[in-house]
Protein backbone atom coordinates (compact mmCIF):
# COMPACT_ATOMS: atom_id res chain seq x y z
CA UNK A 1 0.00 0.00 0.00
CA UNK A 2 2.60 2.40 -1.11
CA UNK A 3 0.18 5.42 -2.43
CA UNK A 4 -2.31 4.69 0.63
CA UNK A 5 -2.23 8.05 1.97
CA UNK A 6 -3.71 9.32 -1.37
CA UNK A 7 -6.27 6.84 -1.82
CA UNK A 8 -10.30 7.65 -2.11
CA UNK A 9 -11.13 4.40 -0.80
CA UNK A 10 -9.84 2.00 0.85
CA UNK A 11 -10.54 -1.52 2.52
CA UNK A 12 -8.12 -2.75 5.13
CA UNK A 13 -8.97 -7.03 5.98
CA UNK A 14 -12.85 -6.19 5.36
CA UNK A 15 -15.03 -8.99 6.32
CA UNK A 16 -18.58 -9.93 6.17
CA UNK A 17 -20.80 -12.66 7.49
CA UNK A 18 -24.31 -13.18 7.74
CA UNK A 19 -25.86 -15.55 10.30
CA UNK A 20 -21.89 -16.75 11.13
CA UNK A 21 -21.81 -17.64 7.35
CA UNK A 22 -18.58 -15.89 5.68
CA UNK A 23 -19.90 -13.41 2.42
CA UNK A 24 -16.22 -12.13 1.78
CA UNK A 25 -12.92 -11.12 3.22
CA UNK A 26 -10.82 -10.55 4.52
CA UNK A 27 -10.52 -8.11 1.27
CA UNK A 28 -7.49 -5.17 1.09
CA UNK A 29 -8.16 -3.01 -2.09
CA UNK A 30 -7.82 0.76 -2.26
CA UNK A 31 -8.95 3.08 -5.01
CA UNK A 32 -6.83 5.55 -6.41
CA UNK A 33 -7.78 9.02 -8.02
CA UNK A 34 -7.55 8.38 -11.15
CA UNK A 35 -8.22 4.82 -11.88
CA UNK A 36 -11.13 2.18 -11.63
CA UNK A 37 -11.05 -0.98 -10.18
CA UNK A 38 -13.26 -4.28 -11.69
CA UNK A 39 -14.80 -6.34 -8.60
CA UNK A 40 -15.32 -9.69 -10.63
CA UNK A 41 -17.04 -12.71 -9.19
CA UNK A 42 -19.83 -15.01 -9.98
CA UNK A 43 -23.40 -14.70 -8.94
CA UNK A 44 -23.44 -14.84 -5.48
CA UNK A 45 -19.85 -14.25 -4.78
CA UNK A 46 -21.02 -11.47 -2.61
CA UNK A 47 -20.61 -8.32 -5.11
CA UNK A 48 -23.40 -6.35 -3.84
CA UNK A 49 -22.79 -6.67 -0.42
CA UNK A 50 -18.85 -5.51 -0.53
CA UNK A 51 -20.27 -2.40 -2.57
CA UNK A 52 -23.06 -2.07 0.47
CA UNK A 53 -20.47 -2.66 3.08
CA UNK A 54 -18.33 -0.03 1.40
CA UNK A 55 -21.34 2.47 1.09
CA UNK A 56 -21.96 1.77 5.17
CA UNK A 57 -25.17 0.61 4.39
CA UNK A 58 -24.05 -2.78 5.92
CA UNK A 59 -21.83 -3.09 9.18
CA UNK A 60 -18.56 -5.60 7.99
CA UNK A 61 -17.91 -8.07 11.04
CA UNK A 62 -14.56 -6.74 10.81
CA UNK A 63 -11.57 -5.09 9.25
CA UNK A 64 -12.51 -1.21 8.30
CA UNK A 65 -13.15 0.95 5.27
CA UNK A 66 -10.99 4.51 4.80
CA UNK A 67 -11.82 7.45 2.79
CA UNK A 68 -9.44 9.44 2.21
CA UNK A 69 -7.26 7.88 4.40
CA UNK A 70 -9.57 8.52 7.38
CA UNK A 71 -12.19 6.36 9.26
CA UNK A 72 -15.42 5.73 7.78
CA UNK A 73 -17.99 7.81 8.53
CA UNK A 74 -21.37 8.28 6.76
CA UNK A 75 -20.71 12.42 6.83
CA UNK A 76 -17.79 11.64 4.43
CA UNK A 77 -19.05 9.01 2.45
CA UNK A 78 -21.83 10.98 1.63
CA UNK A 79 -19.56 14.45 0.47
CA UNK A 80 -17.19 12.06 -1.89
CA UNK A 81 -18.81 8.92 -2.88
CA UNK A 82 -22.06 8.44 -5.01
CA UNK A 83 -23.49 4.53 -5.56
CA UNK A 84 -25.51 2.85 -7.76
CA UNK A 85 -27.15 0.10 -6.91
CA UNK A 86 -28.54 -2.63 -8.72
CA UNK A 87 -31.85 -1.20 -8.04
CA UNK A 88 -32.18 1.89 -10.05
CA UNK A 89 -33.37 4.13 -7.38
CA UNK A 90 -36.02 6.51 -8.63
CA UNK A 91 -39.69 6.84 -8.79
CA UNK A 92 -41.41 5.10 -11.83
CA UNK A 93 -44.35 7.92 -11.23
CA UNK A 94 -41.76 10.42 -11.11
CA UNK A 95 -40.48 12.13 -14.94
CA UNK A 96 -37.36 11.88 -15.70
CA UNK A 97 -36.52 15.55 -15.58
CA UNK A 98 -38.13 15.28 -11.95
CA UNK A 99 -36.24 12.50 -10.56
CA UNK A 100 -33.06 14.40 -12.03
CA UNK A 101 -33.95 17.48 -10.34
CA UNK A 102 -34.80 16.24 -6.88
CA UNK A 103 -31.34 14.00 -6.79
CA UNK A 104 -29.86 17.11 -7.74
CA UNK A 105 -31.70 19.35 -5.28
CA UNK A 106 -30.97 16.92 -2.40
CA UNK A 107 -27.32 18.05 -2.81
CA UNK A 108 -28.06 21.39 -2.82
CA UNK A 109 -27.35 22.13 -6.86
CA UNK A 110 -30.52 23.49 -8.78
CA UNK A 111 -30.03 24.42 -12.17
CA UNK A 112 -32.08 22.83 -15.01
CA UNK A 113 -30.14 23.89 -17.94
CA UNK A 114 -27.55 21.38 -17.13
CA UNK A 115 -29.69 18.57 -16.30
CA UNK A 116 -31.43 18.99 -19.86
CA UNK A 117 -28.14 18.30 -21.53
CA UNK A 118 -27.07 16.05 -19.46
CA UNK A 119 -30.63 14.01 -20.59
CA UNK A 120 -29.68 14.86 -24.17
CA UNK A 121 -25.88 13.32 -23.18
CA UNK A 122 -27.51 10.03 -21.74
CA UNK A 123 -29.58 9.18 -24.48
CA UNK A 124 -32.77 10.04 -23.60
CA UNK A 125 -33.40 13.31 -25.34
CA UNK A 126 -37.21 13.68 -25.84
CA UNK A 127 -38.10 11.72 -22.91
CA UNK A 128 -37.54 14.48 -20.63
CA UNK A 129 -40.91 14.53 -19.46
CA UNK A 130 -42.48 10.56 -19.91
CA UNK A 131 -42.41 8.90 -16.39
CA UNK A 132 -39.31 6.91 -15.76
CA UNK A 133 -41.88 3.94 -14.95
CA UNK A 134 -42.81 4.09 -19.56
CA UNK A 135 -38.96 4.09 -20.06
CA UNK A 136 -37.42 0.27 -20.61
CA UNK A 137 -35.35 -1.18 -18.32
CA UNK A 138 -31.89 -0.05 -20.17
CA UNK A 139 -33.32 3.51 -20.50
CA UNK A 140 -33.80 3.10 -16.76
CA UNK A 141 -30.08 2.18 -16.31
CA UNK A 142 -29.27 4.74 -18.06
CA UNK A 143 -31.23 7.37 -16.07
CA UNK A 144 -29.77 5.93 -12.95
CA UNK A 145 -26.05 6.65 -14.54
CA UNK A 146 -27.23 10.02 -15.65
CA UNK A 147 -28.12 10.93 -12.13
CA UNK A 148 -24.72 8.97 -10.57
CA UNK A 149 -23.20 12.24 -12.88
CA UNK A 150 -25.43 14.87 -11.85
CA UNK A 151 -23.99 14.44 -8.32
CA UNK A 152 -21.05 15.40 -9.30
CA UNK A 153 -18.93 12.72 -6.74
CA UNK A 154 -15.18 11.87 -6.80
CA UNK A 155 -15.71 8.05 -6.43
CA UNK A 156 -18.69 5.93 -8.40
CA UNK A 157 -19.69 2.63 -6.87
CA UNK A 158 -21.17 1.04 -9.27
CA UNK A 159 -23.14 -2.03 -8.70
CA UNK A 160 -23.36 -3.93 -12.45
CA UNK A 161 -23.49 -0.68 -14.17
CA UNK A 162 -23.66 -2.84 -17.80
CA UNK A 163 -26.96 -4.78 -16.64
CA UNK A 164 -29.86 -4.15 -19.32
CA UNK A 165 -27.81 -1.84 -21.43
CA UNK A 166 -27.53 -2.50 -25.07
CA UNK A 167 -23.47 -2.95 -27.17
CA UNK A 168 -23.89 1.03 -27.54
CA UNK A 169 -25.29 1.86 -23.99
CA UNK A 170 -22.27 -0.54 -22.66
CA UNK A 171 -19.84 1.90 -24.85
CA UNK A 172 -21.83 5.10 -23.56
CA UNK A 173 -20.93 3.37 -19.80
CA UNK A 174 -17.38 2.82 -20.20
CA UNK A 175 -16.73 6.45 -21.95
CA UNK A 176 -18.57 7.88 -19.22
CA UNK A 177 -16.21 6.05 -16.69
CA UNK A 178 -13.17 7.04 -19.16
CA UNK A 179 -14.12 10.58 -18.34
CA UNK A 180 -14.92 10.39 -14.74
CA UNK A 181 -11.41 8.79 -14.12
CA UNK A 182 -9.37 11.03 -16.45
CA UNK A 183 -10.92 14.20 -14.25
CA UNK A 184 -9.58 12.67 -11.79
CA UNK A 185 -12.10 10.65 -10.17
CA UNK A 186 -12.06 7.10 -8.98
CA UNK A 187 -14.48 4.53 -9.94
CA UNK A 188 -15.45 1.12 -8.06
CA UNK A 189 -17.23 -1.06 -10.81
CA UNK A 190 -18.71 -4.64 -9.85
CA UNK A 191 -19.47 -6.74 -12.81
CA UNK A 192 -19.90 -10.80 -13.11
CA UNK A 193 -17.31 -10.38 -16.04
CA UNK A 194 -19.04 -10.99 -19.05
CA UNK A 195 -18.42 -7.42 -20.23
CA UNK A 196 -15.47 -5.73 -21.70
CA UNK A 197 -13.93 -2.94 -19.24
CA UNK A 198 -13.43 0.26 -20.01
CA UNK A 199 -10.01 1.64 -21.35
CA UNK A 200 -9.07 3.15 -18.13
CA UNK A 201 -6.26 2.07 -15.36
CA UNK A 202 -7.78 -0.55 -14.49
CA UNK A 203 -7.20 -3.16 -11.76
CA UNK A 204 -8.89 -5.94 -11.12
CA UNK A 205 -10.34 -7.79 -7.99
CA UNK A 206 -11.89 -11.28 -7.88
CA UNK A 207 -13.75 -12.50 -5.52
CA UNK A 208 -14.85 -16.18 -4.64
CA UNK A 209 -17.26 -17.10 -1.52
CA UNK A 210 -14.71 -17.03 1.70
CA UNK A 211 -11.45 -16.03 -0.17
CA UNK A 212 -10.39 -13.67 -2.31
CA UNK A 213 -7.19 -12.74 -4.45
CA UNK A 214 -6.49 -9.10 -5.77
CA UNK B 1 -34.70 24.63 3.96
CA UNK B 2 -33.93 23.85 0.31
CA UNK B 3 -33.77 20.50 0.48
CA UNK B 4 -36.39 19.57 2.43
CA UNK B 5 -38.38 21.61 0.27
CA UNK B 6 -37.27 19.41 -2.07
CA UNK B 7 -38.02 16.39 -0.47
CA UNK B 8 -41.65 17.55 0.54
CA UNK B 9 -42.24 18.66 -3.05
CA UNK B 10 -41.10 15.07 -4.25
CA UNK B 11 -43.53 13.36 -1.91
CA UNK B 12 -46.38 15.60 -2.91
CA UNK B 13 -45.92 15.25 -6.45
CA UNK B 14 -45.74 11.26 -5.89
CA UNK B 15 -49.15 11.60 -3.96
CA UNK B 16 -50.31 14.00 -6.31
CA UNK B 17 -49.50 10.95 -9.32
CA UNK B 18 -51.20 8.29 -7.12
CA UNK B 19 -54.07 10.50 -5.98
CA UNK B 20 -56.56 7.54 -6.43
CA UNK B 21 -54.77 5.61 -3.52
CA UNK B 22 -55.80 8.61 -1.10
CA UNK B 23 -59.40 7.63 -1.27
CA UNK B 24 -59.39 3.94 -0.19
CA UNK B 25 -58.64 4.96 3.25
CA UNK B 26 -61.70 7.22 3.04
CA UNK B 27 -63.75 5.08 1.63
CA UNK B 28 -62.43 2.33 3.93
CA UNK B 29 -62.97 4.15 7.08
CA UNK B 30 -66.78 5.13 5.89
CA UNK B 31 -67.63 1.08 4.70
CA UNK B 32 -66.74 0.10 8.63
CA UNK B 33 -69.38 3.05 9.67
CA UNK B 34 -72.06 1.63 7.25
CA UNK B 35 -71.36 -1.83 9.19
CA UNK B 36 -71.97 -0.85 12.42
CA UNK B 37 -76.04 0.20 11.88
CA UNK B 38 -76.10 -3.39 9.92
CA UNK B 39 -75.03 -5.06 13.16
CA UNK B 40 -75.92 -2.70 15.55
CA UNK B 41 -79.79 -2.16 14.66
CA UNK B 42 -80.84 1.71 13.29
CA UNK B 43 -82.32 2.79 16.51
CA UNK B 44 -80.47 6.35 16.47
CA UNK B 45 -80.47 6.03 20.28
CA UNK B 46 -78.20 3.07 20.17
CA UNK B 47 -75.95 4.55 17.70
CA UNK B 48 -75.58 7.70 18.92
CA UNK B 49 -74.32 6.29 22.23
CA UNK B 50 -71.52 4.44 20.40
CA UNK B 51 -71.26 6.33 17.30
CA UNK B 52 -67.92 8.11 18.69
CA UNK B 53 -66.13 4.72 19.69
CA UNK B 54 -67.09 4.16 16.30
CA UNK B 55 -65.69 7.01 13.97
CA UNK B 56 -62.65 5.85 16.14
CA UNK B 57 -61.77 2.84 15.82
CA UNK B 58 -62.35 3.54 11.97
CA UNK B 59 -60.12 6.10 11.92
CA UNK B 60 -57.42 3.79 13.56
CA UNK B 61 -57.75 0.82 11.16
CA UNK B 62 -57.51 2.70 8.16
CA UNK B 63 -54.39 4.24 9.15
CA UNK B 64 -53.27 1.15 10.07
CA UNK B 65 -54.21 -0.09 6.49
CA UNK B 66 -51.98 2.11 4.93
CA UNK B 67 -49.09 2.19 6.89
CA UNK B 68 -47.17 -0.45 5.25
CA UNK B 69 -46.75 1.80 1.72
CA UNK B 70 -44.97 4.56 4.01
CA UNK B 71 -41.74 3.06 2.95
CA UNK B 72 -42.19 0.39 1.07
CA UNK B 73 -42.20 1.49 -2.60
CA UNK B 74 -39.42 3.54 -1.89
CA UNK B 75 -37.38 0.25 -0.65
CA UNK B 76 -38.73 -1.89 -3.57
CA UNK B 77 -37.05 0.48 -6.36
CA UNK B 78 -33.92 1.32 -4.11
CA UNK B 79 -35.11 5.14 -3.81
CA UNK B 80 -34.41 4.43 -0.15
CA UNK B 81 -30.73 3.48 -0.30
CA UNK B 82 -30.45 6.69 -2.31
CA UNK B 83 -32.36 8.69 0.74
CA UNK B 84 -29.88 7.18 3.25
CA UNK B 85 -26.83 8.40 1.16
CA UNK B 86 -27.95 11.40 -0.04
CA UNK B 87 -26.36 14.50 2.22
CA UNK B 88 -29.68 15.16 4.52
CA UNK B 89 -30.57 13.75 7.24
CA UNK B 90 -32.26 10.70 7.59
CA UNK B 91 -34.82 12.19 10.38
CA UNK B 92 -35.95 15.15 8.29
CA UNK B 93 -36.19 12.92 4.97
CA UNK B 94 -38.80 10.45 7.28
CA UNK B 95 -40.42 14.10 8.78
CA UNK B 96 -41.47 14.99 5.53
CA UNK B 97 -42.43 11.56 4.70
CA UNK B 98 -44.93 11.17 7.43
CA UNK B 99 -46.31 14.50 6.69
CA UNK B 100 -47.26 14.00 3.32
CA UNK B 101 -48.31 10.59 4.44
CA UNK B 102 -51.26 12.02 7.30
CA UNK B 103 -51.58 14.74 4.89
CA UNK B 104 -52.99 11.85 1.99
CA UNK B 105 -54.19 9.37 4.38
CA UNK B 106 -55.46 10.37 7.43
CA UNK B 107 -57.02 14.84 6.32
CA UNK B 108 -59.09 12.33 3.93
CA UNK B 109 -60.78 10.76 6.57
CA UNK B 110 -60.94 13.83 8.69
CA UNK B 111 -62.83 15.65 6.31
CA UNK B 112 -65.52 13.09 5.76
CA UNK B 113 -65.76 12.67 9.77
CA UNK B 114 -68.77 15.27 9.61
CA UNK B 115 -70.38 12.70 7.20
CA UNK B 116 -69.85 9.65 8.97
CA UNK B 117 -71.27 11.54 12.30
CA UNK B 118 -74.15 11.81 10.75
CA UNK B 119 -74.40 8.73 9.71
CA UNK B 120 -74.37 7.24 13.05
CA UNK B 121 -76.31 9.76 14.76
CA UNK B 122 -73.67 11.38 16.71
CA UNK B 123 -75.11 14.31 19.14
CA UNK B 124 -75.06 17.12 18.41
CA UNK B 125 -72.26 19.48 20.00
CA UNK B 126 -70.04 16.59 20.13
CA UNK B 127 -68.72 16.83 16.88
CA UNK B 128 -65.80 19.94 17.41
CA UNK B 129 -64.88 17.63 20.50
CA UNK B 130 -64.88 14.54 18.28
CA UNK B 131 -63.03 16.17 14.89
CA UNK B 132 -60.10 17.71 17.55
CA UNK B 133 -59.64 14.75 19.26
CA UNK B 134 -59.25 12.79 16.06
CA UNK B 135 -56.62 15.13 14.55
CA UNK B 136 -54.44 14.88 17.33
CA UNK B 137 -54.51 11.41 17.36
CA UNK B 138 -54.21 10.54 13.14
CA UNK B 139 -51.24 13.27 13.51
CA UNK B 140 -50.10 10.54 16.68
CA UNK B 141 -50.72 7.44 14.73
CA UNK B 142 -49.10 8.52 11.77
CA UNK B 143 -45.48 9.42 14.08
CA UNK B 144 -46.08 5.98 16.00
CA UNK B 145 -47.00 4.10 12.85
CA UNK B 146 -43.76 5.59 10.98
CA UNK B 147 -41.44 4.32 13.87
CA UNK B 148 -43.48 0.87 13.55
CA UNK B 149 -43.05 0.65 10.08
CA UNK B 150 -39.32 1.01 9.94
CA UNK B 151 -39.00 -1.84 12.20
CA UNK B 152 -41.02 -4.02 10.58
CA UNK B 153 -39.52 -2.81 6.74
CA UNK B 154 -37.03 -6.06 7.16
CA UNK B 155 -39.75 -8.41 6.19
CA UNK B 156 -41.66 -8.75 3.01
CA UNK B 157 -44.64 -9.64 4.22
CA UNK B 158 -45.29 -7.59 7.17
CA UNK B 159 -48.94 -6.33 7.24
CA UNK B 160 -50.17 -8.89 9.98
CA UNK B 161 -46.92 -8.37 11.82
CA UNK B 162 -46.81 -4.37 11.37
CA UNK B 163 -51.11 -4.51 12.83
CA UNK B 164 -49.77 -6.33 15.81
CA UNK B 165 -46.78 -4.47 16.52
CA UNK B 166 -48.70 -0.87 16.06
CA UNK B 167 -51.93 -1.37 17.78
CA UNK B 168 -50.86 -1.84 20.65
CA UNK B 169 -48.96 1.46 20.54
CA UNK B 170 -52.08 2.81 19.46
CA UNK B 171 -54.10 2.10 22.44
CA UNK B 172 -53.36 5.05 24.46
CA UNK B 173 -54.17 7.47 21.64
CA UNK B 174 -57.33 5.56 21.68
CA UNK B 175 -58.35 5.72 25.11
CA UNK B 176 -57.63 9.17 25.58
CA UNK B 177 -59.23 10.29 22.01
CA UNK B 178 -62.17 8.16 22.21
CA UNK B 179 -62.57 9.20 26.15
CA UNK B 180 -62.19 12.84 25.67
CA UNK B 181 -65.24 12.68 22.85
CA UNK B 182 -67.06 10.07 25.91
CA UNK B 183 -66.38 12.37 28.69
CA UNK B 184 -67.72 15.11 26.74
CA UNK B 185 -71.39 13.38 25.97
CA UNK B 186 -71.63 12.85 29.64
CA UNK B 187 -70.93 16.57 30.10
CA UNK B 188 -67.69 16.02 32.01
CA UNK B 189 -64.92 17.94 31.47
CA UNK B 190 -62.78 16.21 28.31
CA UNK B 191 -59.49 18.93 28.02
CA UNK B 192 -57.34 16.90 30.24
CA UNK B 193 -56.85 13.68 27.88
CA UNK B 194 -56.85 16.14 25.09
CA UNK B 195 -53.76 18.11 26.21
CA UNK B 196 -52.15 14.74 27.38
CA UNK B 197 -52.67 14.14 23.71
CA UNK B 198 -51.21 17.56 23.21
CA UNK B 199 -48.04 16.58 24.96
CA UNK B 200 -47.32 13.01 23.59
CA UNK B 201 -48.05 14.81 20.24
CA UNK B 202 -45.19 17.01 21.25
CA UNK B 203 -42.63 14.47 22.59
CA UNK B 204 -43.57 12.61 19.53
CA UNK B 205 -42.58 14.97 17.08
CA UNK B 206 -38.86 15.33 18.56
CA UNK B 207 -38.24 11.91 18.90
CA UNK B 208 -40.32 9.37 16.35
CA UNK B 209 -38.18 10.79 13.04
CA UNK B 210 -35.20 9.86 15.37
CA UNK B 211 -36.15 6.43 16.55
CA UNK B 212 -37.83 5.71 12.77
CA UNK B 213 -34.59 6.54 11.11
CA UNK B 214 -32.49 4.26 13.69
CA UNK B 215 -35.29 1.72 13.29
CA UNK B 216 -34.82 2.40 9.28
CA UNK B 217 -31.08 1.64 9.38
CA UNK B 218 -31.78 -1.38 11.54
CA UNK B 219 -34.01 -2.93 9.29
CA UNK B 220 -31.76 -2.34 6.31
CA UNK B 221 -29.09 -4.10 8.34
Amino acid sequence: MSHAENSLIQAAALCFSRNEERIFGPLDFHVHAGEALLVRGDNGAGKTTLLRVLAGLLVPESGEVLLNGDAFSHEAFVVLAAYLGHKHGHKAELTVLQNLRFSAQLRGLAEDAGLEQLIAECGLAGYEDTAAGKLSAGQNKRLSLARLKAQGSRLWLMDEPYANLDLAGIAWVNALIQAHVADGGGALISSHGAYAAPEVPVRTLEIFRSAAYA
Amino acid sequence: MRKSRALLQRDLSLMWQKRSDAIQPMLFALMVCVMFPLALGSEPVRLAQSAGAVIWVAHLLASLLVLDNLYRSDLEDGSLEQLLLAPVPLPMVIASKVAVHWLTTALPVLLITPLLAQLLFLPEGLLPVLMLSLTLGSLLMSLIGAMVAALTLGIRRSGMILALMALPMYVPVLVFGAGSVYSASQGLPWLGAIWLMCAGLALLLVLAPWAAATALRIALN
